[in-house]
């Protein structure tokens, strides 16, 4: 699966999908490379609406067969809503880890942080396999 | 560098996610190219296994020839489990001990003839046992070969196995359980046993390391549903269900093998049969006996809601801390949270409730049940 041009990626393997010019928001998930690294996704976790998050705290947890790991945003902001699909079937985090298995939306409050991170040319020479 | 099987191309080919495994670069989970993402994945791969069937690359175990006149007594002195009374053609699940009797690796020994045998032993054990069956003959006559690098050895598991032996042998099929026959097919010699390792019926087959592209061709032929390659993360979570001990979870060096549950293959007396033996570990085995048993025992525990538990979380009973998880998943076939983990004695027997500390703020609830946790149906 192609890595989407129009997210910024964290080393640890979230994307963030701007929402809106200048960006007010993102959509934050896994990449596929994160996914295959943790294999089938069996639970998932994230922190409620309403709760504020600094950059590099985490979001949520995700469960897989193989391991449980903490997601991570790399932006300030607010959880302002949460895939709650996924906690019946979290297995679209594997099929579709930058479509249907986004994890929260972030209210930001500055779009500079989105800057630091990698694009997906960065990201994909650094961590395509 | 690490060890590759012979099967490696093959891994290539299916789209495997390669570990490292014990040294070996193994196979986790193959996503072929071209398939479906929904199709594929430890689950997808567990649940073929349970409802037709899986080829396992398992070439990476170590695999030991143990020849000459003393072959019998050297193996009496190394297991903990009779060895004098197999037949040629049988198979045995035994342990090898430490002076303490802790668990130096769990084994399958084959007896091929009077003087000949085999074992399979774990992949990270293989050297640690080469170096212990040194100090363990003494002056018996006997020859250790070690074969793991000559040979490859393959795992076909699955209800839908044996018809599609059935189309190539009459015999193997015939096989009863922990039985095996080596045959000739063309030019292979192969050895095969009606063993495994995730719960279902099938075979475990070793061959010429030569041999092994000849064979895959053979066997995907005119069966793909049957031999699709399954990896090792599936491999994990089909022997969970099926309650088996893996070393490094519920077996190991510091772990009393009186503990393990597994007291079938512990002859504790073996020392007073006509032609046993003494063995590693077994007087120390006989004070933990006499000495009111082993601290710990083996349980397994069905595990409330979607969270998996994990190998270490802590067993706790109340505010109390009783025991360690020591291997855990959610079933993918059961459905369920399944876990083993060693507890207090007094707190292993079924029904009892327990919770288990995820170290995240969370205590999942757990109840003491009988191993396994799944049992494969009766073919009919």
């Amino acid at each position: 699966m192609p890595t989407p041009a129009d997210c910024r990626y964290s080393d640890s393997h979230e994307w963030h999908k701007p929402e809106g010019n200048p960006a007010t928001g993102v959509t934050l998930g896994i990449t596929q490379f994160a996914v295959n690294e943790l294999t089938d996704i069996t639970y998932v976790q994230m922190k409620p609406v309403g709760t504020k998050i600094k950059a590099g705290e985490s979001v949520g947890e995700v469960e897989s067969v193989k391991a449980t790991s903490d997601i991570y945003s790399a932006v300030t902001g607010e959880i302002v809503a949460v895939n709650t699909a996924l906690a019946d079937d979290p297995s679209a985090v594997n099929t579709d880890p930058y479509g249907k298995g986004w994890l929260v939306k972030l209210k930001i409050s500055n779009a500079g942080e989105l800057s630091n991170l990698m694009d997906s040319k960065a990201y994909d020479a650094k961590y395509k396999t | 560098m690490p060890l590759r099987t012979p099967l490696y191309d093959a891994h290539i080919k299916h789209g495997a996610k390669l570990v490292d495994f014990a040294g070996w670069e193994m196979p986790i989970v193959y996503s072929p190219p071209g398939a479906d993402p929904a199709s594929t994945g430890i689950i997808a791969e567990h649940k073929r296994v349970r409802s037709a069937g899986g080829l396992f690359d398992v070439s990476h175990m170590g695999r030991v020839s143990v020849t000459g006149r003393h072959a019998r007594r050297f193996l009496e002195r190394l297991c903990t489990r009779r060895i004098s009374d197999m037949e040629p053609g049988q198979c045995r699940y035994s342990l090898v001990c430490n002076a303490d009797g802790g668990v130096k690796d769990d084994i399958i020994v084959y007896r091929k003839d009077d003087a000949d045998f085999l074992l399979v032993v774990n992949a990270s054990n293989r050297e640690k046992l080469l170096a212990h069956f040194e100090t363990v003959k003494g002056d018996l006559v006997v020859k250790i070969d070690d074969l793991t690098m000559k040979t490859a050895m393959v795992a076909l598991q699955g209800p839908l196995v044996m018809d599609i032996i059935g189309k190539y042998s009459r015999e193997i099929p015939s096989l009863k359980k922990y039985r095996f026959a080596e045959k000739n097919y063309l030019i292979m010699k192969l050895l095969v046993s009606r063993t495994g390792y995730t719960g279902e019926d099938g075979v475990e087959v070793i061959l010429p390391a030569s041999m092994v592209g000849m064979a895959m061709s053979m066997l995907v032929r005119d069966a793909e549903h049957v031999t699709a390659p399954v990896g090792l993360g599936a491999r994990d979570t089909l022997r969970m269900e099926a309650g088996m001990p893996l070393y490094g979870h519920e077996l190991g060096e510091e772990i009393n093998a009186l503990a393990s549950g597994l007291d079938f293959a512990i002859a504790i007396d073996k020392d007073k049969d006509e032609r046993g033996e003494a063995y590693v570990g077994m007087d120390a085995l006989k004070r933990t006996r006499d000495n009111a048993g082993p601290k710990t025992k083996l349980v397994g525990m069905w595990v409330e809601g979607k969270r998996s538990a994990r190998q270490g979380m802590t067993v706790k009973e109340g505010a109390r801390q009783v025991g360690t998880v020591t291997s855990a998943c959610i079933g993918p076939t059961v459905g369920r949270g399944i876990a083993m983990a060693y507890v207090e004695p007094a707190l292993a027997h079924p029904g009892q409730k327990l919770q288990i500390d995820t170290g995240r703020d969370a205590l999942l609830d757990a109840e003491v049940t009988t191993l396994p946790f799944y049992k494969a149906p009766k073919k009919t």
